[in-house]
């Protein structure tokens, strides 16, 4: 959590809500955007930023601060949600979604944008760098952490696995991985594309601690989250998050599932529409 | 046909060099693993150096890193992409990491982890890559041919291409001093030592004249300015005057120094390099010229743009024009 203290703080569920907010405001600008992901990983990266990790949002490289990498930078437009809500980057700015010029890009980059951490986009990179992090931060003794998601299409991707077996033989208990298994790639279902369950097995073979949840469940999420944080082994750890596209706006959840899916201008509005109904509810 | 090894007169058939082969030549004066003790003595005074390998520790020199730090060596086994992945990683942390490879498995497998978690990213991140171009006869796989058209593309990164021991002692402190992501060719084991004869200091970014002449300009850098010191011997036998332009650092190019020395009147220009013919030193080179409007005689001793035969070092340096013999040959040649 944020180490400004907030005196009734709001709760996850309206963090998760706003970060919902943040990216669907943001795909209204553009007319575009990988929306489907950032419904569906938002009570995640909620959990993330305001219950599990420490960080200054006024000082995004707080040398004590815990690190976040994204991996799949297309989700960038989620992670620039969360960092509007956390206070790091200026809710202003978000007008300026994938406009030249912007901080925010498309595809998520180091060089451009506070609390953004690794550039990604080239899918499978996030792990590696999260390795090395986890190697310096304990050369350095620090208590800092490496958070890293990643997508389960990456999992295609040899070099995952390569810093997978890393990342146990280092025994980096200060690394804390989250799938998003939301079963869509590019070109189709993840598990029809190349299959990769079992998973929790794979992941304990591996050498990893492993919770699986569902991940658009904030109470699962957070127990999640705490358990392997607080595991006492010194062994890496993964969450796997099942989500469900679109979660949080009935008529992209109910959408044909696609990797990139279409949003018509005119629904952007109902979208919010949809999701302010949705948490009234 | 492929193979190296069909037999000349006269000539003995060699077999295929060991991958741990040295370039010297039988009789020349070497230095043991220069990287290896220069970056002991680096890591002495800058706590923040740590050596990562892919499973070529003893292959690199890094060995004897590991030996006097062994807790600053880290072992990322037979895995580049994770290697480079992981030395940005700990580069974002603060640290400066030297990681090491082959040539081949860094510049071909390894590309987009560098290309992105490291030069897009203006990591620290210092690469050093044994069997740079033509130094293996093992073939293809381990024949880094490309390796600094590869490495020239990608922003961000210093490339160098050192000729011997004296200049990898001076390099490694050189490139520590430079913030930024740097791919360094190296030479390992028993590396020929030849430019301490020079009086040579190696200057990042800047080339060196290493000698003067009349009548020839080659310009060269790596093993080949070794071979053009020496090719420079034999052709002042044939009254023949070769001056040699040594360009350690291939990116950034020391462009003042190149047109300088290539637009003295007179002189036919050579690049010789250690390198396919696409891409390299040569190619950068003449690309500079054409943009100035120095316009000499030009000529290139280079790889061919093919897969390499396996062999013996001196049957393959032979066959593709870049052992002393052969660029004297070549270049007395152009001169008819």
């Amino acid at each position: 959590m944020s180490t400004s203290s907030l005196v009734n703080a709001p709760s996850l569920s309206q963090r998760a809500r706003n970060i919902r907010r943040n990216a669907l405001r943001m795909g209204e600008v553009q007319g575009q955007g990988y929306i489907a992901q950032a419904l569906d990983i938002s009570d995640v990266l909620a959990v993330a930023y305001f219950h599990a990790m420490r960080y200054r949002p006024e000082e995004p490289t707080w040398e004590d601060r815990d690190r976040f990498l994204l991996s799949n930078g297309h989700y960038a437009i989620a992670l620039y949600a969360a960092l509007i809500e956390a206070g790091i980057i200026p809710e202003v700015e978000l007008e300026t979604y994938g406009f030249d010029e912007s901080r925010l890009p498309m595809s998520g980059m180091a060089s451009y944008t506070p609390g953004m951490e690794m550039s990604g986009g080239s899918l499978g990179l996030g792990l590696s760098i999260a390795v090395g992090m986890g190697l310096g931060l304990k050369r350095k003794g620090s208590k800092s952490r490496v958070f890293t998601l990643f997508s389960d299409g990456e999992l295609d991707e040899g070099s995952k696995w390569e810093a997978m077996m890393s990342a146990a033989h280092h025994k980096l208990d200060n690394l804390i991985a989250i799938i998003d298994v939301n079963n869509q790639q590019a070109d189709g279902p993840s598990k029809q594309m190349m299959g990769f369950e079992p998973l929790v097995d794979k992941l304990e073979a591996f050498g990893w601690f492993v919770r699986r949840v569902d991940g658009n469940d904030l109470d699962a999420v957070v127990a999640a989250f705490d358990a392997t944080i607080s595991h006492p082994e010194p062994q890496p750890r993964i969450i796997i998050a099942d989500t469900v596209m679109g979660k949080g706006v009935p008529f992209l959840e109910q959408r044909e599932k696609n990797h990139f899916i279409r949003v018509e201008a005119h629904e952007w509005k109902l979208a919010l529409a949809e999701l302010d109904a949705g948490d009234r509810s | 046909m492929k193979s190296a090894t069909s037999a000349t007169p006269g000539k003995p058939r060699l077999t295929t060099s060991a991958m741990i082969a040295s370039i010297a030549a039988e009789g020349q004066k070497t230095k043991p693993a220069p990287f290896g003790n220069a970056l002991v003595e680096l890591a002495r005074s800058r706590p923040e150096v740590v050596g990562l390998t892919a499973d070529l520790g003893k292959y690199t020199d890094l060995h004897i890193f590991a030996k006097e730090f062994p807790d600053r060596y880290y072992q990322m086994g037979m895995a580049e992409q994770l290697l480079y992945g992981a030395a940005s990683g700990m580069a974002a942390e603060g640290f400066m990491p030297f990681a090491t490879t082959y040539a081949v498995f860094a510049s071909r497998r390894a590309y987009d982890f560098i290309h992105q978690t490291i030069a897009e990213e203006d990591r620290n991140v210092k690469i050093v890559c044994a069997l740079p171009g033509l130094t293996s006869g093992y073939g293809p796989s381990h024949q880094a041919a490309e390796d600094l058209a590869l490495f020239r593309a990608m922003p961000n990164m210093t490339v160098i291409d050192p000729c011997d021991a004296h200049e990898i002692e001076q390099i490694v402190p050189a490139i520590a001093a430079h913030h930024g992501p740097v791919y360094m060719r190296l030479l390992r084991g028993q590396v020929p030592l030849v430019l301490d004869e020079y009086n040579y200091q190696f200057r990042l970014g800047k080339a060196s004249l290493i000698r003067g002449g009349r009548d020839i300009l080659i310009i060269s850098s790596g093993i080949m300015t070794m071979r053009a010191l020496e090719a420079a011997k034999e052709l002042a036998g044939d009254s023949v005057d070769v001056a040699v332009l040594h360009v350690p650092t291939i990116k950034p190019l020391d462009h003042e120094a190149i047109l300088r020395e290539a637009g003295k009147p007179g002189r036919l220009v050579v690049v010789a390099e250690n390198h396919t013919i696409i891409g390299g030193l040569g190619e950068a080179v003449a690309a500079l010229l054409m943009r100035s409007d120095v316009h000499p005689t030009f000529r290139q001793i280079a790889l061919p743009d093919e897969f390499l035969a396996a062999g013996a070092l001196p049957t393959l340096h032979d066959r593709y024009g870049i052992s002393t013999a052969e660029v004297a040959r070549q270049i007395k040649g152009w001169l008819r």
